[in-house]
């Protein structure tokens, strides 16, 4: 039990749980304190002040965000002085930004700018100091843009990176009025450490880290007869596109979505949960070989654990932070870049479509796919595999844009070819999700019994915990996989790079010995990406694990190898899982980095 | 003008300091909560500027129940117009080292720093070679103590407690959140006395001689004596030890020149006096005195009538603006809008009501800026704006 305090506010007397902030204690008051530098994903800064507030008896005001409260305490959020101090550095922040907020990408989605509206600062009697600077904007990430004239040094993003990815690509330089959020030696954004996972993107209050947008380019490409323009979208999205569009969270609008992107006018709108379950068949596949040349063969040259290779934002922190370790990566492409390959050939070649005149277009939660589709060995197609990624806010701009009532929308289901998926494929969207398909899947293969839990739900894999483990023990097996008897498959999940630091970092001492594990660079998995709708917070991530693993509930088939498409592209196409064609089309390789 | 009474000078920092294994053992065998007391009565307050109660501090870190606490010297002396330090830890290291033991013993610690200023590096092998020999007579007398000399790196914000612990820790110097305060929540999140140096060489002299020798010296809420760094329009600067509660008047008239339009009390942070208030200011602690009382940690800047206080102004506030660690909103961009804004008066681009609305912005800061520093940007652009504020426009 927490202790209970009495406390004051604005002359509403209250009970809150000591050490409780004052912020938290006015929402119990009914009292909304105004916050910029405050985030719920991350530790208390108090560092823009905007949250001041009188507390009777003490001369200067305290931010509410990083003070607690204390028994007896009389607090005033709207008192004159409040008032007049919060308006006045609600100024200082609009003196030193780039305020041409109708130029801006967050025009409508910006803190500041609701604070500013909220307290109608009318006037500019401050200097500005923005234009003083020489400030260069950083575009030469294909996943970001960073402006740092349109930075207000809350310092989010620093948070973010540090203490969610534990990354710390950016930090706070210099010091005084030269004050800044920098890289390493102030390198672009490209040049360092960053995953362009996305998330300072995700957290930042302005515009000064924005995705770097593709809009134009895809509707360029739409209004192009000579162009056959093709979409797939990825599991996360449908549970989160609402939020832009007037649903609450946790609202699931695969139908909506679906019907949307047709009245866009894109020719085909397809399912990355397809290259999900492709995914599941080629990475079980392998996973089941590799335990083979180590148990077997006892082949030193082959790796484990098993580390999934879905999270671009994860590939190349690994690629930066444990360059020794790219053996243990699955060799399978994401499922964007699966799915990309086969558009251009598979696809190409079913409807007979000259493959130059197909452009390939994903909606991703994420802004490291944008990364991801501009590698250079992500052309084995003969073309670029994937041509356009759009995040799902700029999904949801060009909904916007093209006067789409998307509430009043009637559901539409996904093309055929490679727009069927089952709701092993939907759960990729989810921390654990693809430890929980690849166990379905891969355990049946070798006893050829359902996985041993209840309605296939493999509990111990799901949920927010930064790293999980689960085991399972395999008898009886089939005949071809005898040499698994009594083994017990030890498996680990983790999201947010911090967190797979940990994981990481047991599994290099020794200290760790897994099979496989499934690793997110983003917190939550992919529903919590650094291309999803802001804000996302924890209360927001776990409303859309619900809404995926609901959606995964509803779908007739939930294991991947039951996928129609999937033995369709087998029997015809592929052949077998990790044959020469996937070989060439669905598997790659990485590339060590510097660390820095 | 005839001066109330000649200042007092007074003579027990720079007091030989050979009889410190004496005081260092004589100590080490009284009660530590004798020693608090000591310390309590002498009313001895901390001599970095804030002001502080140093017994009481003590007695906080001596409370807490973890068993690794630290103490901390704080030597990095940045203020503007500040140069006592130095001389201390140059001429009577012995009672800084000795002072940090007794701490030590008090609070249940066994680890100490000197956070020494980037700029003071020069100290370092004096002061290296004093704590070999200081460590070398713990160890005779049984006594587990360490303390370890760490170099700043020039910011000025590092002389702000908590900054100095984030700076220690390897960590960017900006200040935290309080509460939690240093004596709960300080060096590594361990409970952490933090006394600036000469606070400590001042209980060297209390501990030496005693409560009471101290507590006669001073008025009330300002007892006992001070160094301060006298500079500027004078015909002596240098370091003095005087008695607190001394008036202005007395001090312009011992240390002016005969023209002093103005003293600057406690650097770059603290107030500008002007002239028809020498009579009404004495340095000291705030307290329940009459007329004006002014804490300072120890400079005493002196203007006379060939300065520009715009001049003096703006050298401050580039100060600030550059000093500034740039974190919280009303410190960093208050700092640029203020020294730009006294600009464009001069340059009259700003009418001179604009003043007006930079003293309201000051106000702003010094209400809610996170730390000393934002907070105190005001004291020296109020008061010299509102004494000279036509040197500001014309």
């Amino acid at each position: 039990m927490t202790t209970k305090i009495k406390i004051t506010i604005n002359e509403k007397q209250i009970e809150v749980a000591e050490g409780s902030s004052i912020v938290d204690a006015a929402v119990c008051a009914g009292v909304i304190i105004p916050t910029l530098c405050f985030h719920k994903d991350l530790c208390v800064a108090g560092n823009c002040r905007v949250c001041v507030v009188e507390i009777a008896g003490q001369k200067r005001l305290s931010a509410a965000c990083a003070t607690p409260c204390e028994e007896g305490m009389e607090i005033l959020t709207n008192s004159l002085k409040v008032r007049n101090a919060r308006k006045q550095i609600i100024e200082l922040l609009l003196s030193e930004h780039n305020a041409d907020c109708t130029l801006c990408y967050k025009n409508g989605n910006c803190e500041l700018q609701k604070l500013a509206s909220d307290y109608k600062i009318m006037t500019q009697d401050f200097i500005q100091l923005a234009p003083l600077r020489k400030y260069q904007i950083d575009h030469y990430s294909p996943s970001m843009i960073k402006d740092d004239s349109k930075c207000i040094r809350c310092q989010r993003c620093v948070r973010t990176c540090a203490e969610i990815q534990g990354v710390s690509a950016l930090t706070a330089a210099y010091k005084g009025d030269r004050m800044k959020i920098a890289t390493f030696f102030e390198k672009p954004m490209n040049d360092v450490v960053c995953t362009n996972c996305g998330q300072c993107i995700n957290h930042c209050p302005t515009g000064a880290l924005v995705e770097r947008n593709y809009i134009e380019e895809v509707w360029d490409a739409l209004a192009n007869k000579d162009k056959f323009v093709i979409v797939q979208t990825a599991p996360a999205v449908r549970v989160g596109l609402g939020e832009e569009l007037g649903f609450e969270p946790g609202t699931r609008v695969t139908g909506k979505m679906v019907a949307a992107l047709k009245r866009l006018g894109f020719d085909a709108v397809m399912d990355t949960d397809f290259s999900a379950d492709l995914t599941i068949m080629e990475e079980g596949s392998e996973l089941l070989m590799r335990l083979k040349k180590v148990l077997v063969d006892h082949d030193p040259n082959v790796k484990l654990p098993l580390a999934t290779s879905c999270s671009p934002a994860w590939i190349k922190y690994i690629e930066h932070m444990y360059p020794d370790y790219l053996d243990h990566l699955s060799t399978c492409k994401s499922p964007q870049q699966m799915f990309g390959a086969l558009v251009k050939t598979y696809y190409a070649k079913h409807f007979n479509l000259n493959p130059e005149n197909i452009v390939s277009v994903s909606i991703m939660p994420c802004t490291a796919k944008k990364f991801e589709a501009n590698r250079p060995e992500m052309h084995d197609s003969g073309y670029r595999d994937v041509d356009y990624v759009l995040t799902t806010r700029e999904l949801a701009i060009m909904i916007k844009q093209a006067g789409i009532d998307f509430l009043k929308l009637d559901d539409r289901s996904f093309d055929q070819i490679m727009g069927a998926s089952t709701g092993a494929g939907v759960i990729f969207g989810a921390t654990g999700g693809v430890m929980e398909a690849a166990l379905r899947t891969a355990y049946e293969l070798v006893t050829g019994r359902e996985v041993p839990f209840e309605n296939l739900n493999i509990m111990p894999v799901r949920g927010m915990e930064g790293v999980r483990e689960a085991s399972i023990l395999i008898e009886n097996p089939l005949p071809d996989w005898s040499f698994l008897e009594g083994i017990e498959l030890k498996c680990a999940v983790a999201h947010g790079l911090v967190n797979v630091k940990s994981l990481m970092d047991s599994i290099v001492s020794g200290e760790s010995q897994y099979h496989f594990i499934e690793i997110m660079a983003c917190p939550g998995g992919c529903l919590g990406g650094g291309g999803q709708p802001i804000p996302t917070n924890p209360e927001i991530r776990r409303k859309r694990a619900l809404a995926i693993y609901a959606e995964d509930q509803g779908m007739p088939l939930r294991k991947s190898h039951q996928n129609p498409e999937i033995l369709k592209i087998y029997s015809e196409f592929l052949t077998e899982p990790l044959g020469e064609v996937s070989h060439h089309l669905l598997h790659t390789h990485y590339t060590p980095r510097e660390r820095f | 003008m005839t001066p109330g009474y000649d200042l007092k000078r007074v003579d027990f920092i720079f007091q030989d300091e050979s009889d410190w294994k004496e005081i260092l053992q004589k100590s080490l065998g009284r009660p530590s909560a004798e020693l608090i007391n000591e310390l309590i009565s002498s009313e001895l307050k901390g001599r970095g500027g804030a002001g502080f109660p140093t017994g009481f501090k003590w007695k906080l870190a001596a409370d807490e129940l973890n068993p690794i606490k630290y103490i901390i010297c704080n030597a990095d002396e940045g203020e503007p117009g500040t140069f006592k330090d130095r001389e201390i830890l140059t001429k009577v290291p012995m009672k800084v080292l000795t002072a940090m033991a007794i701490c030590g013993y008090v609070v249940g610690s066994h680890e100490a720093y000197i956070y020494l200023r980037g700029e003071y590096f020069f100290l370092q092998p004096a002061l290296n070679k004093a704590i070999q020999e200081f460590q070398a007579t713990c160890q005779e007398l049984n006594f587990d103590f360490r303390i370890n000399l760490f170099m700043g790196a020039g910011a000025y914000i590092c002389g702000e407690e908590t900054a100095l612990f984030e700076s220690m820790e390897g960590k960017r110097g900006e200040p935290r959140n309080k509460p939690p305060y240093p004596t709960s929540f300080g060096y590594l999140g361990k409970p952490t006395v933090i006394n600036n140096v000469e606070t400590l060489a001042h209980t060297y002299t209390i501990f030496k001689y005693g409560a009471k020798r101290f507590y006669d010296l001073g008025v009330q809420y300002s007892r006992g004596s001070k160094l301060f760094s006298v500079s500027g329009d004078t015909p002596k600067p240098g370091i003095y030890e005087l008695e607190l509660g001394m008036s202005l008047l007395d001090f312009v008239h011992d240390f002016g020149d005969g023209d002093t339009k103005a003293v600057q009390v406690g650097g770059a942070s603290g107030f500008l006096v002007p002239q028809k208030r020498f009579a009404e200011t004495t340095i000291g602690f705030q307290g329940k005195l009459t007329g004006i009382s002014l804490p300072t940690g120890g400079s005493m800047m002196l203007f006379n009538s060939s300065r520009s206080m715009y001049n003096v102004l703006d050298n401050y506030l580039e100060f600030f603006r550059e000093e500034s660690c740039g974190q919280c909103t009303p410190c960093r961009v208050g700092c640029q809008q203020l020294l730009n804004g006294i600009k464009a008066v001069k340059r009259g681009e700003k009418n001179a009501l604009y003043l007006d609305k930079l003293l309201r912005l000051t106000e702003t800061m010094q209400y809610t800026a996170k730390c000393g520093l934002g907070q105190s940007v005001a004291n020296s652009f109020s008061s010299i704006v509102e004494n000279f504020r036509e040197e500001m426009i014309y």
